[in-house]
């Protein structure tokens, strides 16, 4: 019987188990959280079942209907609070890579030690959200949307009383309508994109967009039914800074450019004890870079028919160079914001016996998601290529691309932000940087290379690794000293999660490692 | 947090959990993370960063920023966000100034 490995237990995940298990497989789900149901479908613990629940939920029986199916299922093992911390590729290539775990309190010092060799492995690690700094966003109260959603929806907490909601893309909608939810006021809903790219980017689309009535629907169903009256909505415009001491008071709007310029002269200040700000998503590529898979960094190259034409033995994990192979007219404008896990039209990546779904694959909500995370638990467990059900879901697949593409033509981030930027502001958190230092560095330097910018100024050394800095500070460093060289990915991260030496120290011996 | 009455989705009857926040006993919900039980209490920020001493607490709230760190019982470095309160939780604020740094 084919062993089907799935870690994260958002719709994708939850889709691939739910499809390996139809095909035969032996299933086992992983994820960090404590719960399943992803970003998506966070919600109150069973230790307090909410009556309505379905209420804050696009899909709430789908949820129900997959995690009940897979939970019971007695081929399937689901496992919450498992952190998946490396991944190591299989020297033979005659079975999956290796993933090495931690069950039990997140960061705890004696959690339970584990190793996993699967058959196939379906990574479903979808995505955090992608802020952009502005001078203030390292004030108490300044919060990501997927913050004040995730507060909102699995504990009922209001991040403030008064919450300005900024950013870019439908996304935001969400995020205001549960913050009323849970009983707090929402100032406003600024969207970076004026009207007239949300128009353009939408039409650009419009095929793909007119093929899935439920998600316009549903975004239509957040403006009229929840926030309407209730919340003013505006485009063309973005929070610019956040004032105050010790924690947010205010902050600044200002109308922007279609190059998300701030208009000078539309600056206005609005009270508000907390701000959730998003610009968009970040995939999590960690776990997918250290098995070895190509990344591509354009939607018409993400699923390139070409992939069969690359070696996967080129993609050792020591330096993913799926980029410049997908690419060889490198160093063209690289576009860190849209750089996934390169999967083919059956969700295949580079890697044999590795299969990628969800929003790794790129940005295109929930619904992709499902049929995604279906497409390749279904394939990866062996299932029959031509069952009716594979061609319809790859033709669905398709037209969800082109919704990605349409969202990134209207949302997608513009170059001009960096023009709110003072040389105050904090560029990365964790290591405290300014845009200042970071751009004097730049100047002194000239240099193209991450890996020697990384060392001079710290960036994306801390704690977080890089997850919120690393995609804006490889963007400032193209857009002044041109595309960087050295090949260095920033999202590579061979640890994906703090592991204590205590814990280390139990890790099984290898060849106790090969479990059933 | 909103009264479970008054909440539109609902929720069952909350059950509480109380943790030793530095030194003073907070109340929170069973279920809650530990920087769920912390802003629902109105603290807003716990840590101190090193170079700048700059407050924080809470940013990305799904475990990805490193921002919400804190010491529960004993153990440094666990994201707040992500560890979910036990009654009887004893948790120190993190203070990252370096030796011989700006205090
Ligand atoms: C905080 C947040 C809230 C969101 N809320 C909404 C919303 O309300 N409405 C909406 O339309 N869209 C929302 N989105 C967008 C949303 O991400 C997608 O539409 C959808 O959830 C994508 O599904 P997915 O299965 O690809 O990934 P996800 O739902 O993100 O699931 C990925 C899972 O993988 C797990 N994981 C990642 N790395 C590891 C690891 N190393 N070890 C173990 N587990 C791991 C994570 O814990 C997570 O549960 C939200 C996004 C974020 C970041
Ligand atoms: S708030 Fe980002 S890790 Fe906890």
């Amino acid at each position: 019987m084919t062993r089907v490995a799935v870690v994260g237990a958002g719709p994708a995940g939850l889709a691939a188990a739910s499809a390996a298990l139809r095909a035969g497989a032996e299933v086992t789900l992983l994820d960090a959280a404590a719960a399943t149901g992803g970003q998506y479908w966070r919600h109150l613990p069973p230790s307090r079942p909410a009556a309505r629940e379905a209420r804050l939920h696009q899909g709430w029986r789908d949820f129900t209907m997959l995690s009940r199916a897979v939970a019971r299922h007695p081929r399937a093992t689901v496992i919450a609070g498992a952190q998946v911390w490396a991944v190591e590729p299989c020297a033979f290539g005659d079975r999956a890579p290796t993933l090495q775990y931690a069950v039990g309190d997140a960061d705890g010092s004696d959690r339970d030690v584990r190793t996993l060799s699967p058959d196939a492995l379906v990574l479903a690690t979808g995505a955090h959200d992608l802020t952009l700094p502005f001078p203030g966003w390292d004030l108490p109260g300044v919060f990501t949307g997927g913050a004040a959603q995730a507060l909102a929806k699995s504990e009922r907490v209001a991040v403030g009383e008064r919450v300005v909601v900024a950013g870019a893309g439908p996304f935001l909608l969400p995020v205001a309508a549960s913050l009323l939810s849970a009983g707090a006021e929402v100032a406003g809903v600024f969207e970076a994109s004026p009207a007239g790219t949300l128009a353009a980017g939408w039409a650009s689309g419009a095929a793909s967009v007119a093929a899935m009535p439920h998600k316009l629907g549903e975004l239509a169903g957040y403006v009229v039914g929840q926030l309407r009256g209730r919340v003013p909505y505006r485009a063309g415009a973005g929070v610019i800074a956040a004032h105050g001491i010790d924690r947010v008071e205010a902050v600044t709007v200002a109308a922007l450019d279609a190059d998300w310029r701030p208009i000078p002269g539309t600056e206005r200040v609005i009270a508000c004890d907390a701000v959730a700000v998003s610009h968009g998503f970040t995939p999590r590529l960690e776990l997918a870079i250290a098995a070895g898979c190509a990344l591509a960094d354009d939607f018409d190259k993400l699923n390139p028919a070409g992939l069969d034409g690359l070696d996967p033995a080129h993609f050792d994990g020591l330096n993913p160079a799926g980029l410049d192979r997908l690419n060889p007219a490198e160093p063209a404008a690289p576009r860190p914001w849209s750089r996934f896990v390169a999967v083919d039209d059956d969700q295949r990546t580079s890697v044999p016996r590795v299969f990628a779904a969800g929003e790794v694959t790129g940005i295109a909500g929930a619904d992709a998601a499902l049929r995604e995370g279906g497409l390749a638990g279904w394939l990866a467990a062996g299932g029959d290529p031509g069952d009716r059900r594979v061609a319809a879901a790859r033709r669905r697949i398709a037209r969800y691309r082109g919704f990605a593409r349409a969202l990134d033509a209207a949302h997608g981030i513009r170059p001009g932000w960096t023009d709110w930027l003072t040389r105050e502001t904090t560029v990365c958190r964790c290591e405290e940087l300014s845009y200042g230092r970071l751009t004097d560095v730049l100047e002194a330097t000239g240099s193209r290379s991450i890996r020697a910018l990384k060392l001079a100024t710290r960036a994306g050394l801390g704690p977080c690794q890089g997850r919120i800095c690393g995609r804006t500070v490889e963007s400032i460093a193209a857009a002044r000293n041109g595309a960087p060289l050295d090949g260095v990915v920033i999202d590579r991260r061979p640890i994906a999660a703090p592991i204590r030496f205590s814990e280390l120290a139990r890790l099984p011996h290898p060849e106790e490692r090969h479990e059933p | 947090m909103l009264p479970p009455e008054r909440d539109p989705i609902a929720p069952a009857a909350p059950e509480a959990v109380t943790i030793i926040v530095d030194g003073i006993p907070v109340s929170g919900v069973a279920g809650q993370s530990v920087a769920g039980v912390m802003l629902a209490a109105g603290r807003l920020a716990w840590r101190t960063t090193a170079a700048a001493r700059r407050p924080r607490g809470v940013f990305c709230g799904i475990g990805v920023c490193f921002d919400c760190l804190v010491e529960v019982n004993g153990a440094r470095d666990v994201r707040a966000c992500q560890r979910i309160a036990r009654d009887g939780d004893v948790v120190a604020f993190q203070d990252e100034t370096l030796p011989g740094g700006a205090a």
